[in-house]
C-alpha cells in the first residue's frame, strides 16, 4: 500500500449536550496532517463523543469540523471517507475475513481484479496474509483486531480513527500492537486520531496527546512535555503517579514547610500552587548525601515490593505523604529502610515541578 | 493406603458430581414424562392405528386410498398452499414491522410489543368469528366499502381462500414477529455504524449487513408459522366455509362423520412425515446459507 496523502483536521467550537450535561464544551482542536494524535481521558470525559463527531455518528449541537479545507460537520458518515477501528472491531460475522476487508472497496466500485489484490496486500500489511477465507469466529482477539485495522485502511483513507482498539487484548499483546500500530502509521502516513483511557498507551504511541476531561481539553502537548510539565493537577494525576505537597509563596520562589525550594522553571501564573513529585524522581539518600537537592525528611510508613521496583510510602515532618520508587536492584534492596525508620528523600531542581492547583 | 493419600476425597467428589447430575435430571423429569405420555404414546398409537383395516387386521388400505383418491392429493395441496401463502404474507407484513420495533427505544418497543401480543390474550375462536363478522356479505367491511363507493356489490371476502388467509395471517403474525424482532435486537448497532463508516448508505447497509444478520430469526419465525399453519383447524373451518379443506379439517371429518380412526391416523402420519421432511430440508438450507454467507 502506498503512502496516503494525509489531511489536517480542524475542530472549532464543537459542543454536544445530553440534557444538561456538556459531553463536549466548545472544543477547539487542530490536528496536523499526518499526525498521530491521542485523545486521552477518563470514561465520560467526552473523548469518545469527540471521535464519534469526527466519524459522523454523533451530531454536535453546533461547531465546525474541517477535513483539510472542507466543512464536513453536516456530511453523513458514509460520505466522510475516514477509516475507523471500533472498540469491539464490529467485524461482519456473516462475511469471511476477505469479505470484510473487501467491503469498502466493493462499495467504491473498485474493479474485481483489484479488490482481491488490494485485500491481500492489506492483510499482509497486518501480518494476516493467507487468512482471507477464514470466518471471523475462527480468529483470536488479536487477529480480529488486525482484520479490523486492515478493513479500515484498505481503501486508503486520509484520516484514520481508532476507538480504544487494544482495550480487549491482554497486556503483552497490547504492548506489541502499540508498537505495530505506530509503525503502520509511520509507514502509511495518514492523520490518525486515537482514543484511549490508558495513559501509558498514549505516551507510547502519540505525537501529541490531548488530555480531555469534562468535555474540554485540559492540555494538548507532546508526551514528554505532558509528563514533565502537566498544566494542572488533573493532568498530573491522570498521567503517571504523583504526590502533591502544599507550597507557600516566598520572595523569588516557593517553599514547603518553611524550606525554600530550588526550582529550575518557575510558573508564571498567580494563584494557589502545588509541588508535584513523581515517585521515581525521588532519591533515597544516605546520611550526608543530597548536595544540590531539595531535601525531605520523614518516616517510612510502608514498603511494597513490586518486582521491578520498590514503592515506599513516607510521612514527612510537615505531615504530608509522599511516595518514592526505587529500582529493585540487589544493592538498593539492602539499603531500603523499613517501616517506622527515618528516611531522607532528595529531589533535583529540574524534577521539582510547581503546578497551578486547579 | 498410598492410593488414598495421593487422591484424597476422590470418591466423595465423584459422588457429589453424580448427585448433582441426578438432581438436574430430576428437575427435567416431569417434562420428560409429560412428553412421553402426551406426545410419544398417542403418536405411536395413531401410527399403529393407521396400519389397521376397519376390521382390525393389518393393512395398508388407508395409505392406498390416499394415493388413489385425487381428493386427498388436493387436500394436501391446499394445506401446503394455505401454509405457504400465510407464511409469505406474514413475512411481507411482519418483517418491516419487526424492523420498526427493533429501531425504537426499548421502552417504546416494549409497549408496541404488547400491542403485537394483545391478540394472544383473546381466544382463537373469538378472533376467528370476529373476522367472520367483519368479512361476511353483510359485514362491516362490505357495508363501509359500499357506503364509501369503493365497490357496489358485496364482495365475497370470506368462505374462501382469501378469508382464510386474512384470519390465519392475523393469528400467525406474532409468531413471526417475535423471533425476527429478537434477532434484530441482537444485531450490534456498531455493525451498521461500521457499514456506514466504510461507505455504505442506509439502503446498502440494510441489505448487505442488517438483512443477512436478521435471517436466522426470519428462518426460525417462518418455520414456526409454516408448521403451525400445516396443522391449523379452526380458522379454515370457520372462514373457509367448506371450500378450504386442509388436512386437519379432513381428519375431523373422518373421525366425527365416519368414525374412521384408521383413515384419520394415516392422514396424521403422512402430514407428520411431510413436515419432518420439510424441516430437514429447511435445516439443510439454513446451514447451506451459513456456509455460503461465510464463503464470499
Amino acid at each position: 500500500m502506498a503512502r496516503a496523502a494525509a489531511l489536517p483536521i480542524a475542530i472549532r467550537q464543537v459542543t454536544k449536550t445530553y440534557g444538561r450535561v456538556h459531553a463536549l464544551d466548545h472544543v477547539d482542536l487542530d490536528i496536523r496532517s499526518g499526525e498521530f494524535l491521542t485523545l486521552l481521558g477518563p470514561s465520560g470525559s467526552g473523548k469518545t463523543t469527540l471521535l464519534m463527531v469526527l466519524a459522523g455518528f454523533t451530531r454536535p449541537d453546533h461547531g465546525s469540523l474541517l477535513f483539510g479545507e472542507e466543512e464536513v460537520v453536516r456530511r453523513p458518515p458514509h460520505k466522510r471517507d475516514v477509516g475507523m477501528v471500533f472498540q469491539n472491531y464490529a467485524l461482519f460475522p456473516h462475511m469471511s475475513v476477505a469479505g470484510n476487508v473487501a467491503f469498502p472497496l466493493k462499495l467504491r466500485g473498485v474493479p474485481r481484479a483489484d479488490v482481491g489484490r488490494r485485500v491481500e496486500a492489506a492483510l499482509e500489511l497486518v501480518q494476516l496474509g493467507g487468512y482471507g477465507e477464514r470466518r471471523i469466529d475462527q480468529l483470536s482477539g488479536g487477529q480480529r483486531q488486525r482484520v479490523a485495522l486492515a478493513r479500515a485502511i484498505v481503501f486508503e483513507p486520509r484520516i484514520l480513527l481508532m476507538d480504544e482498539p487494544l482495550s480487549a487484548l491482554d497486556k503483552q499483546l497490547r504492548e506489541r500492537m502499540q508498537i505495530e500500530l505506530r509503525r503502520l502509521h509511520d509507514r502509511l502516513g495518514m492523520t490518525t486520531v486515537y482514543v484511549t483511557h490508558d495513559q501509558r498507551e498514549a505516551l507510547t504511541m502519540s505525537d501529541r496527546i490531548a488530555v480531555i476531561n469534562g468535555g474540554g481539553i485540559m492540555q494538548l502537548d507532546q508526551p514528554q512535555r505532558l509528563y514533565e510539565q502537566p498544566a494542572n493537577r488533573f493532568v498530573a494525576e491522570f498521567i503517571g503517579e504523583s504526590s502533591f505537597l502544599p507550597v507557600e509563596r516566598v520572595p523569588g520562589g516557593f517553599a514547603h514547610a518553611g524550606r525554600v525550594l530550588a526550582i529550575q522553571s518557575l510558573p508564571a501564573a498567580a494563584g494557589r500552587h502545588l509541588l508535584m513529585i513523581r515517585p521515581e524522581r525521588l532519591q533515597l539518600l544516605g546520611a550526608g548525601m543530597g548536595e544540590g537537592l531539595n531535601l525531605f525528611d520523614g518516616t517510612v510508613e510502608e514498603v511494597v515490593y513490586q518486582g521491578d521496583s520498590i514503592l515506599l510510602q513516607a510521612v514527612l515532618a510537615s505531615g504530608a505523604r509522599v511516595a518514592a520508587r526505587a529500582p529493585a536492584t540487589a544493592g538498593a534492596m539492602a539499603a531500603v529502610p523499613r517501616a517506622g525508620e527515618a528516611v531522607r528523600l532528595g529531589l533535583g531542581p529540574a524534577d521539582t515541578v510547581i503546578l497551578a492547583d486547579a | 493406603m498410598t492410593a488414598i493419600a495421593e487422591r484424597p476425597n476422590a470418591a466423595g467428589l465423584r459422588r457429589d458430581a453424580f448427585l448433582e447430575r441426578l438432581a438436574l435430571f430430576g428437575l427435567g423429569s416431569p417434562a420428560l414424562l409429560l412428553v412421553l405420555v402426551a406426545m410419544v404414546l398417542p403418536v405411536g398409537w395413531l401410527f399403529w392405528l393407521s396400519f389397521l383395516a376397519d376390521d382390525g387386521s393389518p393393512s395398508l388400505e388407508h395409505y392406498r386410498r390416499m394415493w388413489q383418491e385425487p381428493s386427498y392429493g388436493r387436500t394436501f395441496f391446499v394445506t401446503f398452499q394455505v401454509s405457504l401463502l400465510t407464511t409469505g404474507i406474514c413475512i411481507v407484513v411482519g418483517y418491516p414491522l419487526a424492523y420498526v420495533l427493533s429501531q425504537l427505544p426499548r421502552r417504546a418497543a416494549n409497549l408496541a410489543m404488547i400491542g403485537v401480543l394483545l391478540p394472544f390474550w383473546t381466544s382463537l375462536l373469538v378472533r376467528t368469528y370476529a373476522w367472520l363478522v367483519l368479512l361476511q356479505r353483510q359485514g362491516l367491511v362490505n357495508q363501509w366499502g359500499i357506503e364509501l363507493g369503493l365497490w357496489s356489490e358485496p364482495l365475497a371476502l370470506v368462505h374462501n381462500l382469501q378469508g382464510t388467509l386474512v384470519g390465519m395471517v392475523h393469528i400467525m403474525l406474532p409468531f413471526l414477529i417475535l423471533p425476527v424482532y429478537g434477532s434484530m435486537r441482537a444485531i450490534d448497532r456498531d455493525y451498521l455504524k461500521a457499514a456506514a463508516n466504510l461507505g455504505a448508505g442506509p439502503v446498502g447497509a440494510f441489505w448487505k449487513v442488517f438483512f443477512p444478520l436478521s435471517l436466522p430469526g426470519l428462518f426460525g419465525g417462518a418455520l414456526i408459522v409454516f408448521i403451525l399453519c400445516l396443522g391449523f383447524y379452526v380458522t379454515p373451518a370457520v372462514l373457509g366455509g367448506g371450500r378450504v379443506i386442509m388436512v386437519s379439517n379432513r381428519i375431523a371429518t373422518d373421525i366425527e362423520l365416519f368414525f374412521n380412526w384408521g383413515a384419520a391416523s394415516a392422514l396424521g402420519v403422512v402430514l407428520l412425515g411431510l413436515t419432518l421432511a420439510l424441516l430437514y430440508v429447511a435445516s439443510r438450507l439454513v446451514r447451506l446459507d451459513r456456509v455460503l454467507g461465510g464463503g464470499h
